[in-house]
């Protein structure tokens, strides 16, 4: 299987400048292996740095230690190091972040916040269209919604219109974030599934799930992070 | 909607910045900033009132010469230095591939010209001189700002400063430039009023491929608007990087203390 991201020695500590200079230790040498077609939930109790963690693979957190090897376009880029053209160059095509919160864009419909992505990477305005309409309806979104701007939604709804966003045209490298924390049943086995699908297109997983029994059907691995903890 | 940033992305930068300092006599208006700006990419400055963060961008953008350092900008296959051509030459430059949208849209309008007479000059002075398709183009403009069309003959002056900002906008864009600053853009208008201007220049930037720098002291438009992120304190860069990393995790204490400064960013 195609390693996909190896993360290596990764430590994180905060520094407040302006509450006297306190340190807060988060993690401490963290390391972090994930191919193809594998997915990899973060386990531990709250505040062990799960979170952290994912923000430093997508190079939203930058750690005081360590690297991030991710493959982007046939090598391996250490997005820790790298330029951050290139940056967002891996997270256009390679690396996708999906929260719990959908950052709103004033004004822009769902339908259009949803194609975004793909037009981003150059897939044509009709067939983006069309996509992005199939996986609205597949997250059961009301179709009268998909013209409007999420800004109203329901806590649910606006976490669909995020969730069909990102797997619409799955990136080869996943993190996911408590993406099911606002759904109700049925659309938890909505996302299980398109979880299982991009795996089984060759994605590589990394997540965080409060749900066991989300969890225990997306994990191929468990990673506790209660090892990891840095020593406050 | 559609025409995304060009791909693979441009090897060569737009702007080329080294070194540049702009003094007032003793006072430093700001200090030795370096940077590159690529195609594509839109590059936000902040800091408070007092940081340098206007001074540099009269420096970039060709209207003041700084005290030392260079502004270079691609011109087809040369590297031409902003502050050693001809003025004719810069000030036609600063016409044609650049754009400059003012904090306040009197300083960008011109306001005895009608709305469509503000949005044609750009094309005249590109060298358009068909009246019929340069009255068209003004319309279209309009539009796209979301001016009503039946607005074309009337005085900026009776528009409201929403509409005044959004007729700028379609002034400096009419022409194509290839590289937008932007003073303050949303400064002193009404909260759904900055939203809906964000968003078109959300969208334009993305359509038209343009780069453009962003002076702004509101990390929420910074957030929405900027892919890189500059910090400026007392006339210097204190911390860069890419707009989320510098606004969610931030290093330098006074970062920590805007970014900690805002509701919600």
């Amino acid at each position: 299987m195609t390693l996909m991201l190896r993360a290596e020695h990764l430590s994180k500590a905060f520094v407040l400048h302006n509450q006297g200079g306190t340190v807060l230790p988060v993690l401490a040498d963290v390391g972090l292996s994930v191919h193809a077609g594998e997915a990899v939930v973060l386990a531990g109790p709250s505040g062990t740095g799960k979170s952290t963690l994912l923000r430093i693979l997508y190079g939203n957190y930058r750690p005081s230690t360590g690297s991030v090897q991710v493959l982007h376009d046939g090598r391996m880029v250490d997005i820790v190091t790298a330029d951050p053209r290139l940056v967002l160059e891996v997270r256009r095509r390679t690396l996708g972040y999906v929260s719990q919160f959908l950052r709103v864009i004033p004004r822009v419909s769902a339908l259009d916040i949803v194609r975004d992505p793909m037009l981003g990477r150059g897939v044509a305005d009709a067939e983006a269209t069309r996509r992005a309409r199939d996986m609205l309806a597949r997250l059961n979104l009301p179709e009268r919604l998909w013209s409007l701007p999420p800004a109203t939604f329901s806590g649910g709804e606006q976490q669909r219109v995020n969730i069909a966003r990102s797997f619409v045209d799955p990136t080869p490298i996943m993190l996911l974030d408590e993406p099911t924390a606002s759904l109700d049943a049925g659309n938890r086995e909505v996302v299980v599934d398109l979880v299982a699908d991009a795996r089984a297109a060759g994605a590589a997983i990394v997540g965080i799930f409060h749900d066991e029994a989300v969890r225990d059907r997306v994990a191929t691995r468990r990673l506790d992070l209660t090892a990891f903890k840095a020593a406050a | 909607m559609n025409a995304p940033v060009p791909f693979p992305a441009p090897l060569e930068p737009l702007l080329t910045v080294d070194g540049v300092s702009k003094m007032y006599g003793d006072r430093i208006g700001c200090a030795d900033v370096s940077f590159r700006l690529w195609p594509g990419e839109v590059l936000g400055i902040v800091g408070e009132s007092g940081s340098g963060k206007s001074t540099l961008l009269r420096c970039l953008s060709g209207i003041d010469e700084p005290t030392s350092g260079k502004v270079r900008f691609r011109l087809e296959d040369d590297l031409v230095d902003v502050f050693s051509i001809p003025e004719p030459t810069r000030r036609a430059l600063m016409r044609t591939a650049w754009g400059i949208v003012h904090q306040n849209p009197r300083d960008g309008l011109r306001m005895s010209v009608s709305a469509g007479g503000n949005v044609g000059e750009r094309l005249m002075d590109r060298g358009d001189r068909h009246y019929g398709r340069i009255r068209e183009s003004a319309a279209e403009w309009l539009s796209r700002v979301e001016i009503a069309r039946d607005r074309l003959d009337d005085m900026p002056k009776r528009f409201s400063g929403g509409m005044q900002q959004r007729l700028q906008i379609a002034r400096i864009l009419v022409s194509e430039p290839r590289l937008v600053f932007m003073d303050e853009p949303t400064g002193g208008l009404d909260v759904s009023v900055q939203a809906k201007l964000l968003d078109l220049l959300r969208v334009l930037v993305r359509d038209l491929g343009i780069a453009a720098v962003i002076v702004t002291h509101d990390l929420a438009v910074a957030r929405l608007l900027t892919d890189r992120l500059m910090v400026m304190k007392d006339g210097r860069v204190v911390e860069e990087g890419l707009t989320d990393q510098v606004l969610d995790d931030p290093h330098h204490a006074y970062t920590q203390l805007l970014a900690s400064a805002v509701l919600s960013a």
